[in-house]
């Protein structure tokens, strides 16, 4: 899905056209294609470029489990640390992901985009004082 | 209010009485004004009912956990804060040592620690003592402010400020908070009651930044108490239940995933919780709804870009699969030892014969019993019946976080039932409750408006007015009805944070209870309901003033009680003893008693102790325990093993304190006994009849026992060689006083209370104890009869 993200087109009248195309498409093709479609259409570029921030978290995240998994585990604070980081982050960004889409502007009415993006500046520093603290 | 007012007076509703007449900003000034000061005097009547003990006795510390506290507290303002963190702690546990750094909740002390240093960086040198005993008061009125804001956020300011007086002068909570009580829970409450507001705030406003405050709250707390393992499993219980309900909002997700991913990383960084958060499954309702979470979200992102509704159907079969899936991996790992199963303290909650036949250590402390229900009435009176009517109301306008205080209620009435101690986590729940409750009651008397009769209202008695909507007008009569009566005040900006997010929520006000066919009509029936409302919150005071004064002000280090002229006749036996070992003994000589007393003694005698309050070893009480329970032949090896000087017990046969070691004794046997079933069986202490006597019908395993002799050495000297009279047993004492062979009455304090024995050391000659001590009292041993002369006359030359 990231490196769609370039192409992703932003004018309305792509929305339109993509609108159009994914109700033609529903009943068509699978929901997979439909789902990959649509959010190539509709997802803002800033969206995109947090969603990829999240997918390397994710990565990031499944390397470590696996490398405690299969080789080790020792220092076990370490790795918690690290894991926890990756998870720390990648909730933070979901949640900025979550509150700076104008889609639910109406969930959260005290809350704008610039504020979501202090809290997650916020949120992440607590958090990795924190992870560093324990890293030992 | 000029706005407000002239709605009244030109609606066609008649109103019961005339309301003043202010501007908006002035109505709005004198309302914060009045809420600052009610809360400061809330704050005031909190601290202030909670000095009764150092009032009336001194400033020193209570109880026995306490002792190590403070003891704790020392170490951190004298050594500084990185020796307290690594601080081994050599004296107490005497062979083995606790590393005590890592084996308590730091919190408590951090925090009276950094009072110190502040105080003292501002040039007012107070005594650590004084902000030891003084924390506890200090807290409870931050408790009241929190209680405050957690209220508001649940209905308005009112009902916030009525839950503050509750809990301000609650004996529920006051029971572990008097001024003395150096205890986690002084502090605790509070920093509960700040993470569930926070929480609350957080999901309303499904802020992150709010999440991250909950979980530095909840670091807090996880470093001051134990109890936060019912923080980290009420908020999922609360998410769980939201998304079960169908609730699912992604500011559930905002909060819920900062609160926890923080929270959990930072509770592992109190050295004596660890690991605990992803190993025990008391922790892991957490992270299975943390999971469950980034499931549901997940798949909403999804079903918001797939219009085919057998996918979003798919996606929920989705999240209930994996959901199952994940339980029974948790279930496998649990029984394959991956996942710590619950700990017995928090495993007698739900099964609670458990601790009795199993653990009897925990089954032993007066605590952990469940509580009669006269407790609840006395710790809090009227509000255990405005209680379930507060949780009725919530449940008639059920908000998100409605839910949480229903979930709360229910969870802490079970615990408060199984547990007395778990009283003090109820007691906030009441308030708030009760006060929500007691506010809707006044607000709904309070109201002026009359109802109209039914042919002129039409369906919506709020539809009169000069068009405003229904909540500007509902909470511009609540706003009236605020500035009349000085509990209710202020309703119209502390609201208002709900009422943005959800603008059209209902307010409980008297429009949901009376339709215009039921109503109040006239001043007379306003006025019974006010006056007797008033009435009860008065006797309320009133109740709570008596019973912390009389129950729960007394330090359990002196005894008071009451001469026949009134005057008050102070028992200081305690610290007299204390400080007799603390000044007449070697520094490092190893004090044996009853676990009850290690904190005492290694805070006020400043001895090693071999067991204390901090129950870890169980096999070292019941070493303890044996050597208390068996013969004195086969103690004093136990005693010369541990390296044993002397041994403290408490004896109240003479002046009737029930709390002595021959009421605690039958522990003793039953700890021991689950480690030595051998050696110790407790039916031996019993009489043929089943029994359990102190007099000359005692069985022949209590009459030889150390414990026994010890207690009712010498008693009988008191009553001019007559049987003595045991007070506490109400029972006579042996006919002839017990002796002693292995050890040596070392002190015995005024009234008898704390009696030390000295360990004697083995005899030069390599004798036995008893044939020493027949032949110093000039009775020979047959083997003896042919010893020198010379001997002998030593002998009798070391008599004289």
């Amino acid at each position: 899905m990231p490196p769609k993200a370039s192409k992703a087109p932003s004018s309305a009248a792509a929305k339109s056209r993509s609108s159009a195309a994914s109700s033609a498409s529903s009943s068509s093709s699978s929901p997979l294609s439909t789902l990959y479609n649509s959010y190539v259409d509709n997802t803002p570029k800033r969206l995109k470029v947090v969603d990829a921030f999240l997918v390397f978290l994710m990565l990031s995240g499944i390397i470590q489990f696996v490398y405690c998994a299969l080789i080790t585990n020792f220092p076990f604070n370490s790795f918690i640390a690290g894991f926890a980081s990756t998870v720390g982050q990648f909730v933070l960004a979901a949640s900025l992901r979550i509150q700076a889409n104008t889609q639910n502007r109406q969930t959260f009415p005290k809350v704008s985009p610039e504020r979501a993006f202090g809290d997650f500046l916020f949120g992440s520093v607590i958090l990795h004082f924190f992870v560093f603290n324990f890293l030992g | 209010m000029s706005a407000d007012s002239t709605t009244f007076r030109s609606a066609p509703a008649r109103t019961a009485y005339r309301l003043p007449t202010l501007s908006p900003e002035a109505n709005k000034n004198v309302l914060s004004l009045l809420r600052l000061i009610i809360i400061f005097l809330i704050a005031g009547a909190a601290i202030s009912s909670r000095l009764f003990a150092v009032v009336r006795h001194e400033s020193i510390i209570h109880e026995f956990d306490p002792w190590f506290n403070f003891r704790a507290t020392k170490v951190l303002t004298t050594d500084g804060f990185y020796r307290f963190w690594n601080w081994f702690d050599a004296t107490a546990w005497y062979p083995l040592g606790r590393a005590a750094g890592g084996t308590a909740y730091p919190g408590l002390m951090v925090t009276s620690g950094a009072i110190y240093n502040l105080f003292h960086s501002l040039n007012i040198p107070v005594d650590i003592r004084n902000i030891c005993v003084l924390l506890a008061p200090a807290f409870s009125g931050l408790t009241a402010w929190a209680t405050y804001m957690f209220t508001a956020a649940m209905k308005d300011d009112a009902a916030g400020l009525l839950a503050a007086v509750f809990i301000g002068i609650a004996p529920g909570y006051i029971s572990r908070s008097v001024a003395g009580s150096y205890d986690n829970e002084a502090i605790a409450i509070f920093l509960l009651m700040m993470t569930f507001y926070l929480w609350i705030k957080a999901l309303k406003d499904g802020s992150a930044l709010w999440g991250v405050a909950t979980a530095l709250f909840y670091f807090y707390m996880v470093a001051a108490w134990g109890g936060y393992v019912f923080i980290t499993n009420m908020i999922p219980l609360h998410a769980l239940v939201l998304i079960l309900m169908g609730r699912f909002s992604s500011r559930l997700y905002v909060s819920y995933s900062s609160f926890y991913a923080l929270g959990t990383l930072a509770s592992m960084q109190v050295p004596f919780v660890g690991f605990q958060p992803v190993r025990t499954s008391e922790h892991m309702a957490a992270l299975g709804v943390f999971g469950l979470l980034q499931l549901v979200a997940f798949v909403e992102l999804i079903r918001s870009h797939v219009p085919s509704k057998q996918f979003k159907l798919l996606l929920v079969g989705f999240v209930i699969l994996v959901a199952t899936l994940a339980f029974g991996a948790l279930i496998a790992l649990t029984y394959a030892g991956y996942v710590a199963p619950w700990t017995g303290r928090f495993y007698s909650l739900w099964d609670t014969a458990y601790a009795k036949k199993h653990i009897p250590i925990i089954a032993s402390v007066s605590e952990h019993q469940p509580p009669a229900w006269p407790a609840f009435f006395f710790d809090l009176e009227m509000l255990i019946f405005l209680f379930p009517v507060g949780i009725f109301l919530l449940f008639k306008e059920l908000r998100d976080e409605h839910v949480f205080v229903i979930i709360y209620a229910v969870m802490a009435s079970y615990f408060a039932g199984v547990m007395v101690r778990l009283m003090l986590t109820l007691t906030p729940v009441v308030c708030v409750s009760a006060a929500i409750a007691m506010s809707t009651l006044l607000q709904t008397y309070l109201d002026p408006k009359e109802p109209t009769p039914l042919v002129a209202s039409g369906a919506n008695p709020d539809s009169d007015g000069d068009g405003q909507g229904v909540t500007k007008n509902t909470r511009s009569r609540k706003g009236a009805v605020a500035a009349m009566v000085e509990t209710t005040a202020a309703t119209t900006t502390g609201s208002s944070d709900s009422e943005l997010s959800r603008p059209t929520s209902p307010q409980f006000s008297a429009k949901h209870f009376s339709s215009s066919w039921f109503g109040i009509f006239g001043l007379d029936s306003r006025f019974f309901v006010t006056i007797y409302s008033l009435l009860l919150l008065l006797v309320f005071v009133l109740h709570c003033t008596f019973v912390t004064s009389t129950a729960y002000s007394s330090p359990s280090v002196v005894l008071a009680s009451r001469n026949a002229d009134g005057s008050q006749h102070i028992i200081d036996d305690f610290r007299e003893a204390y400080y007799w070992l603390r000044s007449n003994t070697p520094s490092d000589a190893k004090v044996m008693s009853w676990w009850d007393y290690g904190y005492q003694i290694s805070g006020m005698a400043d001895r090693p102790t071999l067991v204390d309050n901090n129950t870890w070893n169980n096999t070292h009480i019941a070493t303890v325990g044996k050597a208390m329970c068996s013969p004195e032949e086969k103690s004093y090896p136990i005693l010369r093993q541990h390296d044993v000087d002397y041994v403290l017990i408490i004896f109240g046969g003479l002046l009737g304190f029930s709390g002595d070691d021959i009421n605690k004794y039958l522990w003793m046997i039953r700890i021991a006994q689950g480690v030595w079933p051998d050696e110790v069986k407790e039916a031996d202490y019993f009489t043929a009849r089943g029994e359990y006597k102190v007099d000359d019908g005692a069985s022949k395993a209590m009459k030889q026992s150390l414990m026994y002799k010890m207690s009712y050495h010498r008693f009988n000297d008191l009553f001019g060689g007559r049987p003595g009279m045991d007070r506490v047993r109400q029972s006579q004492g042996p006919t002839k006083s017990p002796e002693l062979d292995y050890l040596d009455e070392a002190f015995t304090s005024e009234n008898w209370i704390v009696r030390i024995y000295q360990v004697k050391k083995p005899d030069a000659l390599g004798r036995d104890l008893p044939g020493v001590k027949g032949f110093d009292g000039g009775k020979r041993r047959k083997r003896a009869v042919g010893l020198p002369p010379v001997a002998v006359a030593s002998a009798a030359g070391r008599k004289k």
